[in-house]
């Protein structure tokens, strides 16, 4: 016992994960006091953490994390399943694979936020508009992951399949995809924070919905340190996909 | 010593006693390439008795992979076919078991998992297949790492789950292409008396594709020695030793002079696949 590894110490790794976040805080609230940091750039910490409650009290900001959250749901429900299934699709035809990789691949460094007016156009000025165009720009990563999982996949273990006379169904669902989830759910994970970061900006850009209005009119009224408690929540959006997913990765391994 | 052989003339290769259980006959595989068609396996025939083990030796290309790809049912041969039993085999088939070189247990699934993996594909109802899966780890000495996953465990005893998962699932023959290439000597001597002990306990009519000499004799009653390229029937060599074969056994003379014999065999075929391998090397200009 004595000579456990301290990482692998059950809530020391938390605990210090805590910590420095907290050193981290205090060191930053000691330079915007001692005036090394601008406080109209940088509001301080202890602020930003009073602010918590007026904007959960007058900003309404727990309708508008669902708001943000189920947009985000939406646009990730979409993007794994269409991604996924792309991405499996174009795994089979090496052709049409080799013919749109390159362009799939720009596609994930192009900003796409930007043809916000677009989108517009089609769908209004509403939710659907911020979940597209989540779901368009998470969902490049996910299509090139998916493809590299399957072509990672190694082929002596689609051998043991074919030796006990499996079905092209039961190959793919018993031993390629469990063989490729990890890689695809790297894919998942980046397209969630693609798409996350997307409906944030739309929400600001278009000044409707969930906390990138939010954050938008905070920024509006100079109100830093409620605008950065406002970003805590978009973190805290991400938090939870993050860890949904990792329950979901690991549910999807044991029932293959 | 040597009780009998065989030579290059494409007949077949009988067992040297009992009811053949896999029949191997005229098998013929080419390959197709831009400039040439090449003839990996050339008219090989030979059968496999009830509960004998036969080993497959020969150099590096003669085939031996392709062979064992043939008889799996994972490649169509070009020529003849593979009886197990009387049946035609037409494809993978559960008569036959394969074991392979790579690593090759399912990462996400347990140990006990993998050894239920074709059973549960087979629709084996859960007890009876809870009950399988206990006796064949006990059997390959992995009884107590039912739900440990295999990243959790050394290279032998990962091939001793994939050894486990195939006899499971009750195959007629065992094939195993070089099962303990990956593993290190001291490894593999052991891992060889366990597979030994298991096919004698099982009478497992067993077909071991090897390039290592000394496993073929520690572990056959018939080493099948090929030519290489075209990979063809050189000769099969009768290992005469007597049963368990024990530390005693494997240091003897007789031992040996098997190692010996089926060398000298092997020599001219493994010196042609290595000028071949020269002559195939980029020149330095």
């Amino acid at each position: 016992m004595a000579n456990r590894p301290l990482a692998e110490a059950k809530c020391l790794p938390a605990a210090l994960g805590l910590g420095g976040l907290a050193a981290v805080l205090a060191l930053t609230e000691m330079l915007i006091r001692l005036g090394w940091v601008n406080r109209f750039i940088v509001p301080l910490p202890s602020e930003v953490f009073v602010s918590f409650e007026r904007i959960i009290l007058e900003e309404n900001v727990l309708s508008r994390f669902l708001a943000t959250a189920g947009e985000a749901l939406a646009a990730a429900f979409l993007v794994s399943l269409t991604g996924v299934a792309l991405g499996a699709f174009l795994h089979r035809h090496r052709l049409l694979r080799r013919a749109c990789e390159s362009w799939v691949a720009g596609l994930a460094a192009a900003p796409l936020v930007l043809l916000y007016p677009l989108f517009l156009v089609i769908f209004g000025r509403n939710a659907l508009t911020i979940v597209m165009i989540g779901f368009v720009s998470g969902l490049p990563p996910a299509i090139l992951k998916t493809v590299e999982g399957f072509a990672g996949t190694p082929k002596v273990l689609l051998d043991v399949g074919r030796s006990f006379s499996l079905s092209p169904s039961q190959l793919f669902w018993k031993i390629a995809f469990p063989s490729a989830l990890p890689v695809i759910f790297v894919g998942v994970r980046l397209g969630l924070m693609f798409s996350l970061i997307n409906i944030v900006g739309v929400e600001f850009l278009i000044n409707f919905g969930g906390l990138g209005q939010l954050v938008n009119e905070l920024a509006e009224r100079y109100d830093l340190a409620a605008m950065y408690a406002a970003i805590c929540f978009v973190i805290l959006v991400s938090v939870f996909f993050f860890i949904a997913s990792e329950k979901l990765e690991r549910w999807l391994l044991r029932s293959a | 010593m040597t009780g009998g052989s065989a030579g290059e003339d494409g007949s077949t290769v009988e067992a040297a006693g009992g009811t053949p259980v896999l029949r191997v006959e005229n098998i013929v595989k080419r390959f197709v390439t831009d400039s040439a068609t090449v003839t990996a396996v050339d008219h090989v025939s030979f059968t496999v008795a009830q509960g004998e083990v036969l080993s497959i030796i020969g150099p590096s290309g003669c085939g031996k992979s392709t062979l064992f790809n043939v008889i799996g049912g994972l490649a169509e041969a070009d020529e003849g076919r593979v009886v197990v039993e009387g049946r035609l085999m037409s494809g993978p088939d559960p008569a036959i078991g394969m074991v392979f070189q790579e690593e090759s247990t399912f990462p996400w699934r347990t140990v006990g998992d993998n050894v239920a993996f074709a059973l549960e594909v087979a629709g084996m109802a859960r007890a009876e297949r809870t009950k399988r899966v206990r006796h064949y780890l006990e059997l390959v000495g992995l009884k107590g790492f039912e739900q440990h996953h295999p990243a959790q465990l050394s290279g032998g005893m990962r091939q001793r789950v994939a050894i486990a998962r195939t006899l499971a699932f009750g195959p007629k023959v065992l094939l195993m292409d070089e099962p303990f290439a990956a593993l290190d000597e001291q490894t593999r001597l052991l891992l060889g008396d366990k597979v030994l002990q298991i096919q004698q306990e099982l009478a497992q009519t067993t077909l071991l594709i090897t390039h290592s000499i000394a496993e073929a004799v520690q572990l056959s009653d018939r080493v099948l020695v090929m030519t290489y390229r075209p990979g063809r029937v050189k000769r099969i060599v009768d290992i005469k030793l007597p049963r368990p074969r024990t530390a005693e056994i494997i240091g003897s003379k007789d031992f040996g002079l098997y190692v010996a014999e089926i060398w000298s065999d092997l020599r001219g075929e493994a010196s042609l696949g290595m000028k071949d391998a020269e002559a195939h090397l980029p020149q330095a200009e």
